[in-house]
């Protein structure tokens, strides 16, 4: 057995869960934020008690406005960001415990703009190789082999090797970066908004792509997300986040047809459908997301909540369970859990 | 009012775009009207010529581009006959237009206060006073509360919905009879867009002002849109009332791009796939011959290759499309589609 990989380390050590490649336990990450040179920091909680469970081969959707903090999630799942508390675990290891080359080949991200994150002056086969070159992993010639080989599934017309990105469309470019991400046989690729940059019919390639991609791979994909017609495609587990924190989080049809927490509906019905015998909804929401340096009390969301309560300005929401899915809401209290259950 | 009144009126305009290879067609030759009160939509993808065509309505082209057109008015006044500064009347007061980034069309050195109140004392309606009170009036109108405390403060201590709000408070200041919009609400969250839009369209309504609304949004298009304009390499392939577009999409682009949206219900029944269309725009350099979407169109046949450009079928009353195939091949053809990608 090796040990070069995670998996192996991890079988090694018999901490590996073949289910939940990767594993978030009450995570939260702050970051120090300086008004001016004279004024005191403020802490931001960009990332507050997060748990949550990737289940191998499946797509985990994380919703939420700009600015709700899914993108610090992601990168510490990719262990570019060290988590202030809890522990994020990589099949079954502790993130902190992996070195850093071997989370890289493990999980891979695709960004959102395929614009900024291709170096313009290299060649697309420098592109996709340079992982491999860093990993030290095979000689030139089968190195070059793998670059052909991962831009054919990628669907790249082999003619394009030797291109730049400024040659290229913003699908292409897209593929590119995908078949960057695949060249290291990752299990995981974390895609932050993949096709928000991109036209709706490119769109529609490249989750076709990212579809068969998973069938042929077998890949785990953290998808996040603003786009809900997209999430609805093609996600398994839904995670709502707002302002940090995760307040509805099960799968994708309970959370699609019977969202429970008034964000996650005030989300799905500001989802345009090309419905022309609908009128523009009416989102009943308060209009300002808050300051994340100064959250409200209680529930983060109450100053914008339709249906808020009292209790809502004072106390914060214990996570409760109802009927599998997970929510921080007052109007499931653990009392009505327990009655539904 | 008993007649609605043709607030733009538009035929055959050309705008073409000299470069190092020759000459770009950026848009050539289309043709619409907007009433009063209603909506026209301008959709497809990047690079087909809609916001070009926006910029040509106010004048903004770039130097190098060259309008031409068969007719061109607003309100009855003939916009091709005017000079710079005839047109800056106009842009502002008659007309106005809001943009993308609500960050890059407000000035970050200057109070939106100020911004505001600009518009309406140059063109002469009125002093500061009541330029302020229109201001306020305005805000108020579009959802902002405390609008004395906004006017004063700077775009960049407001979010991107509370900016855009400001440029659709500012574009109704001085009660213009048309209104472009290009992409208003892309760069904004789907939250705060459903707001944007609803704010949009019922002042629109209650101003009983025209709007051009350029999107590539197709949710956004079937909520908001009276008439839908579907625009192709410069060209208008398809036309008709959202409803007819919707239900009854012709022209074999129109069906690609309602079959590549995602929408609730479609990963279930195609196998999880979606629809595409393949390839990619053609370049709109040089001269062209038949019909520019035969790369990308899965009925190809001989005669779409060469020859003059498709000319449009008309069915009805702005209902239209640029197809050589019959209304029943075209709608035989969307069926085989689905088969074959169901398959």
């Amino acid at each position: 057995m090796s040990t070069q990989t995670i998996a192996g380390a991890a079988q090694a050590s018999g901490q590996y869960t073949t289910e939940f490649p990767l594993e978030c336990r009450d995570v939260g990450r702050t970051f120090l934020v300086g008004k001016g040179f004279f004024s005191e920091k403020k802490t931001l909680r960009a990332v507050q008690n997060i748990s949550l469970k990737v289940r191998r081969g499946e797509v985990l959707a994380v919703v939420g406005e700009s600015g709700c903090g899914k993108t610090t999630l992601a990168k510490m799942l990719l262990g570019l960001l060290q988590p202030s508390s809890g522990e994020i675990f990589m099949e079954g290891m502790p993130i902190n415990e992996v070195d850093i080359r071997q989370i890289a080949r493990h999980v891979q991200p695709v960004f959102q703009d395929p614009y900024s994150s291709l170096n313009p002056r290299k060649t697309i086969e420098s592109i996709v190789s340079l992982p491999l070159k860093v990993h030290n992993i095979g000689d030139a010639e089968s190195q070059r082999k793998r670059v052909e080989e991962v831009l054919e599934m990628c669907e790249m017309p082999k003619r394009l090797v030797h291109s730049y990105p400024s040659q290229l469309s913003g699908g292409q470019r897209q593929r590119v970066a995908i078949a960057r991400a695949l060249v290291m046989k990752p299990e995981i690729l974390v895609c932050d908004e993949p096709t928000s940059a991109l036209d709706v019919s490119v769109q529609a390639h490249i989750l076709n792509l990212l579809q068969d991609l998973r069938d042929e791979l077998n890949l785990t994909y953290v998808f996040i997300s603003h786009n809900l017609a997209v999430v609805e495609h093609l996600a398994d587990t839904v995670a709502v986040m707002y302002l940090g924190r995760l307040i509805e989080y099960g799968p994708k049809d309970q959370i699609f047809n019977d969202p429970k927490h008034p964000y996650t509906r005030a989300l799905l019905d500001s989802f345009l459908t090309p419905d022309p015998t609908q009128d523009v909804p009416e989102i009943a929401m308060g209009r300002g997301f808050p300051n994340p340096l100064d959250p409200p009390t209680g529930c983060a969301f109450h100053p914008r909540c339709a249906r808020v309560m009292d209790v809502c300005s004072k106390v914060r929401p214990e996570q409760t369970t109802v009927n599998g899915i997970k929510l921080e809401c007052h109007l499931y209290p653990p009392a009505t859990q327990q009655a539904a259950e | 009012m008993t007649t609605k009144q043709k607030v733009i009126d538009v035929q055959n305009l050309k705008v073409d775009i000299g470069v190092p290879a020759g000459t770009l067609h950026a848009v050539s030759g289309i043709s619409f009207h907007v009433n009063q009160g209603e909506t026209l939509c301008i959709v497809g993808e990047s690079g087909c010529g809609k916001s070009i065509t926006a910029l040509a309505l106010m004048n903004l082209l770039p130097k190098k581009a060259k309008l031409t057109a068969d007719k061109m008015e607003l309100q009855g006044a003939n916009m091709l006959a005017m000079n710079e500064a005839q047109f800056n009347t106009l842009r502002g007061d008659r007309m106005s237009m809001i943009f993308q980034d609500p960050m890059t069309s407000l000035n970050p050195v200057y109070r939106v206060g100020d911004q505001m109140e600009e518009v309406y004392i140059q063109h002469g309606k009125g002093g500061r006073k009541e330029a302020h009170e229109r201001a306020i009036f305005l805000l108020d109108k579009v959802g902002i509360t405390a609008a004395k405390s906004r006017l004063i403060q700077f775009p960049h201590q407001l979010s991107g919905g509370l900016r855009q709000r400001i440029m659709i408070a500012m574009m109704l200041m001085c009660d213009p009879a048309l209104i472009i919009a290009d992409e208003p609400t892309t760069a904004l969250d789907v939250t705060i867009q459903a707001q944007i839009l609803n704010t949009l369209h019922s002042l629109q309504k209650e101003f009983n002002t025209a709007m051009i609304l350029i999107t590539h949004d197709l949710g956004v298009v079937a909520r908001v849109a009276d008439q839908v304009a579907v625009m192709y390499a410069g060209k208008f392939v398809e036309t008709g009332t959202a409803m007819e577009v919707f239900t009854q999409p012709t022209h074999p682009y129109t069906q690609g791009l309602m079959a590549c949206i995602p929408t609730p219900g479609k990963a279930a029944l195609n196998g999880g796939r979606l629809g595409s269309i393949p390839g990619i725009v053609p370049s709109l350099v040089g001269d062209m011959e038949g019909c520019l979407f035969r790369n990308r169109c899965a009925s190809i046949r001989p005669e779409c290759e060469v020859g003059a450009e498709i000319a449009m079928n008309t069915l009805g009353e702005g209902r239209g499309y640029r197809c050589i195939m019959s209304v029943e091949e075209c709608a035989k053809q969307a069926q085989v589609q689905i088969l074959s990608e169901a398959s």
